[in-house]
């Protein structure tokens, strides 16, 4: 397929996917808020935190991180390009650009989900009924993602569309364990207190995952929430799982097998599930939580840069090669 | 909502006769509209807008912010064109691109009609559509015009005259499609009983007409769209178009030549492409032939092209032939090639190139439509009558610097559809772009493109210009 089709239908999907772990994040937080009421004042900053555009939060809104300016930033903010609604926008031009190569289906919901936030845009509802909006967004992206899987044919678009969704999934649960760890390092009595169970109880529903962990854990111990979110191979958040999938995904476009290596992508990918493979929570502990994400985050990064430049770019001298190959 | 407050007035009405009796193609739908409950019809009409958003089939003003982007207006009221009247135009359309196609052939070749002197060398030379870089070319199969969309207006004599022709990108054919699907939907009981013809085969014969470009020896040959990109105001129907046909949707940066090969840029390396339906101007396909700034295009396809390897709809350089001073002469076109009469007239036309015609314009100039013979969109453009003393003498000076490029007829009362104006009707005037495929035979689509001017009293039909869309019903009374 073109490059440039390829490149779209991948941020398409990781542009979706944001969007609804944007929600996700703010959701979490809703819930939290409420459960906390005696110790709400700092409890948005952190959100604006993890996004690491604290400094473009600032400019629009100064210091004040109060609950509306944290969600009007970070969901309906059109000149801060991670927003929600930037999100969206991008993924739907993306989608417009390959609006023959995906099923109608797709489009008319990408299309649908920006003429909503649009409108919620101008009546506040995002403010006025939070938990509504938020539980909306996620909705939409799932129902995008489940036309993905039940209209587009499973060819070579379909597996980048896949690609571009996985990597994004794993990246923001890794930044989801990382919320919380910035929330709780200035607090290091709130370790094990209740607090901190309704904290880590809080990230595990911003991933759907607290009743799959429940069922397999029962009690919640934050090393084992760690584990679980980080290792867990079936769980389809945890950043394991969802890597390994990406993994077979990308085998799939190159028709190599997982295990062999035909491109610098296929080699970062490799090498990232196979440190997932070998490693496990103690080593995360050992290394610092912090720092383990954050290398995490950054050899995540390198495996989308390396898709780039394998897939998207064609370098100009390969090109003759490339065409003298062909005839 | 009724039609019995509706007047047909001094114009000749697509639907009703002057005496306000209902034409007989008409009567199924307005019988359906007047069965209606009270505000059925608006109803209708808000879901069919609502639906042409969700769909998303937007088109973009140019250099607009986010917001701006919007939808074609839509009426939900078709112009009905009956099976007697229909034979004519598809006739005399497929007269007129015959004629047009062996026109062209001719004036990148030998000038048989310059020499001849049918139409003057001048005129052809100094027109700004003319390509030398295609003398001496002819296109796969001689065909240059594969794709075209003539504009025909019906006067007060009901009579069908042509307006324009289009021979470059013409575009609107999607709306077209997707209109009908949504009268489909508005209008179910009338469909099911009426015998209006389908045009979901455009597409279908599109691909056809591409196809026939293809060497007989090609095996599992390419095809694509080229598309200027997204923020092109036809890129929904670019895309539409590709997809409906199942075909590569490709922009210049996707391309590229190699040894006068043109490849598509895959995630797998080079691909091999052989047919472009091409929908950029002839000026931004080859920075290396055309315009060298030029980031549109493909530096090296015209030598492709040349050398036969890559074929091309339409072919460069079909825009002389819908030059608005060539159209004056098309009548004559006609003639010298095919020794026939024009089915379908031409509405009377000066070239103010002509010293005589430029006289008679300037004194009448009140009377006159003027138009730049190189714009379209309507822009370029005055309608004397509406036109104050200012604009009359700011014409006569652009006429008088720039004779070529300048042509008059006279303001012809566009027929008119009754169309929902907030909560009643009122009579629009109307165009009509039919759309003609040049393959192994020249086929029309049966309908078209109806565009209709929203303001009340305004004879501009251009979607820029505040314009809208109706669907186009051709009736058939042979099975």
């Amino acid at each position: 397929m073109l490059s440039r089709v390829a490149d779209s239908i991948y941020w398409m999907t990781r542009y979706i996917e944001r969007a609804e772990n944007i929600a996700r994040f703010i959701n979490v937080n809703l819930n939290l808020s409420l459960d906390m009421a005696s110790d709400v004042s700092g409890a948005w900053q952190p959100l604006v935190m993890t996004t690491g555009d604290y400094d473009v939060f600032e400019k629009g809104y100064g210091a004040n991180y109060s609950k509306e300016n944290v969600i009007q930033f970070l969901a309906l903010d059109h000149k801060y390009g991670n927003s929600i609604i930037s999100c969206v926008a991008a993924a739907r031009e993306n989608a417009r650009s390959v609006r023959e190569i995906i099923s109608s289906g797709m489009w008319e919901q990408i299309n649908r989900s920006y003429l909503m936030l649009k409108d919620a845009a101008k009546n506040d509802l995002a403010i006025k009924a939070p938990h509504r909006f938020f539980k909306g967004i996620t909705a939409l992206s799932h129902m995008f993602t489940g036309l993905l899987h039940a209209t587009m044919s499973q060819g070579e678009a379909f597996h980048f569309a896949l690609l571009g969704q996985l990597l994004e999934r794993a990246d923001k649960t890794s930044r989801i364990l990382d919320v919380k760890y910035f929330m709780l390092l200035p607090k290091p009595e709130n370790v094990n207190s209740p607090y901190d169970v309704i904290q880590w109880g809080a990230v595990l529903k911003s991933t759907s995952g607290f009743e799959t962990y429940r069922k397999q854990f029962h009690r919640i111990v934050p090393k084992q929430v760690c584990n679980f979110l980080i290792f867990d191979p079936n769980f389809p958040r945890s950043v394991r799982c969802c890597l390994i999938s990406a993994q077979c995904a990308l085998h799939k476009i190159t028709g190599t097998q997982r295990g062999t290596v035909s491109n610098p992508a296929e080699k970062s990918i490799g090498r990232l599930c196979a440190d997932l493979d070998y490693s496990d929570i103690d080593d995360v502990m050992s290394a610092g939580m912090h720092e383990y994400l954050d290398d995490l985050q950054t050899k995540i990064n390198q495996v989308g840069i390396d898709i780039r430049e394998t897939f998207f770019k064609i370098p100009d001298n390969q090109m003759e090669q490339t065409s003298v190959q062909v005839q | 909502m009724k039609f019995s407050n509706y007047s047909p007035a001094e114009y000749y009405d697509e639907l009703f006769h002057k005496d306000g009796t209902v034409r007989d193609g008409a009567r199924k739908l307005i019988d359906t509209i007047e069965s209606l409950p009270e505000d059925a019809l608006l109803i209708k009409q808000q879901s069919a807008e609502t639906s042409l958003l969700q769909l998303g089939n937007t088109f973009n003003v140019y250099g607009s912010e986010e917001g701006t982007e919007k939808i074609l207006p839509f009426d939900i009221i078709p112009r009905i064109i009956e099976d007697r009247e229909w034979q004519q135009i598809e006739k005399g359309l497929q007269q007129r691109i015959h004629a047009l196609n062996l026109f062209l052939e001719d004036i990148y070749h030998d000038k048989k009609i310059i020499k001849d002197k049918v139409i003057p060398e001048d005129l052809i030379m100094s027109c700004a559509a003319y390509r030398k870089q295609m003398e001496g070319f002819t296109p796969p199969k001689g065909i240059w015009c594969h794709v075209t969309g003539t504009d025909l207006i019906r006067d007060t004599d009901g009579k069908f005259y042509v307006l324009e022709d289009n021979l470059r990108c013409p575009s609107g054919v999607s709306y077209v499609l997707e209109n009908r699907q949504v009268l489909k939907r508005t209008f179910p009981e009338v469909f099911a009983s009426s015998r209006i013809r389908a045009v979901d085969e455009y597409p279908h014969k599109l691909l056809a007409t591409l196809e026939n470009l293809l060497p007989a020896t090609a095996s599992n040959p390419k095809i694509g769209v080229l598309t200027p990109g997204r923020y092109n105001s036809a890129y929904f129907e670019h895309s539409f178009l590709a997809q409906q046909m199942g075909i590569e949707l490709v922009e210049g940066q996707d391309l590229v030549v190699s040894n006068d090969r043109l490849y598509m840029r895959t995630t797998k390396g080079l691909s091999p492409i052989d047919v472009l339906y091409r929908r950029i101007d002839d000026d931004f396909i080859d920075p290396k032939v055309f315009r060298s700034d030029s980031m549109l295009g493909v530096p090296g396809i015209m030598s492709a092209y040349f050398k036969g390897r890559v074929a091309m709809a339409n072919a460069p350089g079909t825009g002389v032939a819908d030059d608005k001073a060539v159209y004056a002469y098309v009548p004559k076109i006609i003639s010298y090639y095919l020794g026939e009469d024009p089915i379908l007239p031409n509405v009377p036309t000066y070239v103010c190139w002509d010293d005589k015609d430029r006289a008679h314009v300037l004194d009448n100039l009140d009377k006159f439509v003027v138009k730049a013979a190189n714009e379209s969109g309507g822009y370029g453009m005055m309608i004397g009558p509406h036109a104050d003393k200012a604009e009359r003498e700011e014409f006569a000076r652009r006429i008088k610097a720039n004779p070529r490029t300048y042509i008059a007829q006279p303001t012809i009362s566009l027929s008119q559809v009754p169309t929902v104006i907030g909560d009643h009707f009122e009579g629009r005037h109307v165009d009509l772009r039919p759309y003609v495929l040049y393959g192994e035979d020249i086929y029309v689509l049966p309908g078209g493109l109806t565009r209709v001017a929203l303001r009340k009293g305004s004879l501009v039909v251009n979607s820029s210009q505040g314009g809208g869309t109706k669907d186009s019903w051709v009736l058939n009374d042979t099975f």
